[in-house]
C-alpha cells in the first residue's frame, strides 16, 4: 500500500491536537514527544513491513498506547486535566475514556480548538501563523523557515516562545462557548489568511512549499466551516477567495519558480475545478449585513477567474471592489491595487496619476511591486527609458531570487 | 553467494513528520531494489529500543542497552552477496546513512569452509 502525500504531517497535527486536549495545554511539550515517538515507530516497523491496512488509525492507536503507557507510570508525577485524573483513578474508564476521544469527530473539534489556542491575543500575529504550520501542520522547525524565508535560529528561537504563551494559557480555548468563539474567530480567520497568503504571494521559490501553504490554509479554513459557530459569512468569503486564487497559482508560479504576472499568464492552466467551488462559497457568502474584506478579496479573484483574457477583464467592476476594500481596510497594498486596476481601466496615464496620489508612499518605498507598477504604466507609455529605471528600484529591492529573475526579465522586456 | 547481516544504528528523532514519511519511503525502495536484484534473505526486524541484558554467571538482569541512542542496534537484515565488498557496497543504499546512522556488515560464519 502506497502512503498519501504528507500523511505523516496532517496526522501529527491530528494527533498532537487530540493528545494536547487529554493532557492538557500545560502538557503540549509532552503530547509532541508522544506524537513524535509514533512516528519513529512508524517508521521503523513500516520500513521493514510495509504501510498496514489504516495507516491513520495505526498512528492513533500507537500514540494512544504511548499515551496510556506514560500516564500510567506517571500517573502521580503530573498533573492532568481534572477530568482525566478522575479516570486515571480506574483503568477501565480510562481505556473507554480515551476511546472516545480518538473518535473522528471528537478530532476534528480538538485541531479546532488548538487552532483557536494558537492565536492567543498575546501572541502576534506572525506567530500565530507559525504555531499552527508548526502544531496543526505538522511543519518542523525547517519547514516553516523555509516557508517564512527567514533562518532556522529564528524559527527556532520564536516558537518555543510562542508556545511558552499557549502552555501558560492554562486551558485549551472552549469552542463551544458562543460568545468566546465568535470573538475570537476573526483572529483566527485572519491567521489562516495570512496563511494562505505566505504561500501565494510569499517569498519561497519552491512552487510545492507555496502551494502545500496554500492548501493548509484552506484544510484548516474547512474546519471552520464544519462548525456551526464558524460557518458563517465571512469564513464562506475566507473560503472562497482561497478556492478562487490557488485555482489561478500553477499559472502564477511555474513548476521553475518563475513568477508570471497575470498579464502573461498560461489561463488555460486555472483550476476550473476550483474556480467553480469557489463561486459557489461566495454564494454563501452573500448572506447577513456584514461585508467583510474576505468578501471584497473573493470578490475580486471572482472577476479575475471568470476573464477569459486580461482584455475582457471587468476593470470597472475591480475598481469598484478596490475603492469599497479601502474603506474596509485602507492599506498601501490595497492603494495601490486600486491604482493598477484604474490604469487598466482608464489608461497608463491615469493609472500613474493613481500612483502618485497614494498617500503615504513612503510605506510602500521597500516593496518592489510599486517601482514595478510605475515602470508598467511607464512602458504601456512607451517610456521604455523611465521604465527601466522603475524596474531597476524593483530589482534592488527583490526578496527573492524568483522576484529577481521576473525584474530582470521586464528590464529585458523594455529593451526590446 | 555467502551471507551477511546488516545490523542498523542510529535514530533521528528530531526529523520532522514530512522528512520521516520520505525516510520510510526511502527505506521501502531501498529494499525492494535489494529484493528485485536477488541481494535480500530476510528483510528481517526492527528492533525496540529498550529491552534487558542478562549479564554473567550471576545472570543479573538489568534495564538496556544502555549505550548512546547512535549505539544501539535498531534492526536487522539478511543478506546475500559475493563477498564482503559487495555487501559494504550494497549498504551505501541504506537510508539510515543520510540521518547520520551506520550500517555494520558481518558475514555469517559458514558451515562449510
Amino acid at each position: 500500500m502506497e502512503l498519501t502525500d504528507h500523511l505523516f504531517r496532517h496526522e501529527a497535527g491530528r494527533m498532537v491536537a487530540v493528545l494536547t486536549r487529554i493532557f492538557g495545554v500545560h502538557n503540549l511539550a509532552l503530547a509532541e514527544d508522544v506524537v513524535q515517538d509514533a512516528f519513529c515507530r512508524a517508521l521503523e516497523v513500516w520500513s521493514f513491513r510495509g504501510v498496514p491496512e489504516n495507516p491513520s488509525a495505526w498512528l492513533m492507536t500507537a500514540a494512544k498506547n504511548r499515551a496510556l503507557d506514560l500516564m500510567r507510570r506517571e500517573k502521580t508525577a503530573r498533573t492532568y486535566e481534572p477530568e482525566l485524573s478522575r479516570w486515571l483513578q480506574s483503568e477501565w474508564t480510562l481505556a473507554s475514556e480515551l476511546q472516545e476521544m480518538f473518535a473522528d469527530n471528537a478530532i476534528r473539534d480538538d485541531q479546532l480548538r488548538m487552532m483557536f489556542s494558537c492565536c492567543h491575543p498575546r501572541l502576534p500575529e506572525e506567530a500565530q501563523v507559525m504555531l499552527i504550520l508548526n502544531i496543526l501542520c505538522g511543519f518542523g522547525v525547517n519547514e516553516v523557515a523555509s516557508a517564512f524565508v527567514t533562518t532556522y535560529t529564528a524559527v527556532e528561537k520564536r516558537i518555543p516562545r510562542a508556545k511558552k504563551v499557549l502552555a501558560g494559557s492554562n486551558k485549551l480555548f472552549d469552542t463551544h462557548a458562543p460568545a468566546d468563539f465568535s470573538a475570537r474567530l476573526p483572529a483566527v480567520q485572519r491567521a489562516l489568511y495570512l496563511l494562505f497568503n505566505e504561500g501565494y504571494h510569499g517569498a519561497s521559490v519552491e512552487f510545492a512549499v507555496r502551494a502545500e501553504l496554500c492548501d493548509e490554509a484552506m484544510r484548516l479554513t474547512k474546519l471552520l466551516l464544519e462548525h456551526s459557530l464558524g460557518a458563517i459569512p465571512s469564513s464562506y468569503a475566507l473560503s472562497a477567495l482561497m478556492c478562487l486564487n490557488r485555482a489561478r497559482l500553477p499559472a502564477r508560479v511555474d513548476a521553475s519558480g518563475k513568477l508570471n504576472s497575470l498579464f502573461d499568464q498560461d489561463r488555460s492552466l486555472w483550476d476550473k475545478e476550483l474556480i467553480d467551488e469557489g463561486l459557489q462559497l461566495l454564494n454563501l457568502s452573500a448572506e447577513g449585513a456584514e461585508l467583510t474584506e474576505y468578501h471584497v478579496e473573493a470578490g475580486i479573484a471572482a472577476v479575475h477567474a471568470s476573464a477569459t483574457t486580461m482584455q475582457s477583464t471587468d476593470w470597472q467592476e475591480i475598481v469598484s471592489l478596490y475603492d469599497t476594500l479601502m474603506t474596509i481596510r485602507p492599506t498601501p497594498i490595497v492603494a495601490l491595487n486600486r491604482a493598477i486596476a484604474i490604469g487598466q481601466r482608464d489608461g497608463a496615464e491615469c493609472g500613474l496619476q493613481e500612483l502618485r496620489a497614494i498617500s503615504d508612499p513612503d510605506r510602500l518605498a521597500k516593496y518592489p511591486f510599486y517601482y514595478a507598477a510605475f515602470g508598467e504604466f511607464e512602458l504601456q507609455n512607451g517610456r521604455a527609458e523611465n521604465a527601466i529605471r522603475h524596474f531597476e528600484i524593483a530589482l534592488k529591492l527583490a526578496r527573492s531570487p524568483m522576484e529577481r529573475q521576473f525584474f530582470e526579465n521586464r528590464i529585458l522586456g523594455c529593451q526590446q | 553467494m555467502s551471507d551477511f547481516t546488516f545490523l542498523y544504528r542510529g535514530r533521528d528523532t528530531n526529523a520532522s513528520p514530512e522528512q520521516m514519511q520520505k525516510t520510510m519511503e526511502k527505506w521501502r525502495t531501498w529494499f525492494k531494489q535489494l529484493g528485485e536484484q536477488g541481494h535480500l534473505k530476510d528483510i528481517g526486524h526492527p528492533l525496540e529500543h529498550s529491552g534487558k541484558v542478562v549479564r554473567g554467571k550471576q545472570k543479573s538482569v538489568t534495564d538496556g542497552p544502555f549505550a548512546e541512542a547512535k549505539d544501539v542496534v535498531g534492526g536487522f537484515t539478511l543478506i546475500q552477496a559475493r563477498d564482503l565488498e559487495q555487501a559494504a557496497e550494497l549498504s551505501k543504499g541504506c537510508p539510515i546513512l543520510e540521518a547520520g546512522g551506520s550500517v555494520e556488515v558481518r558475514p555469517i560464519q559458514a558451515i562449510n569452509m
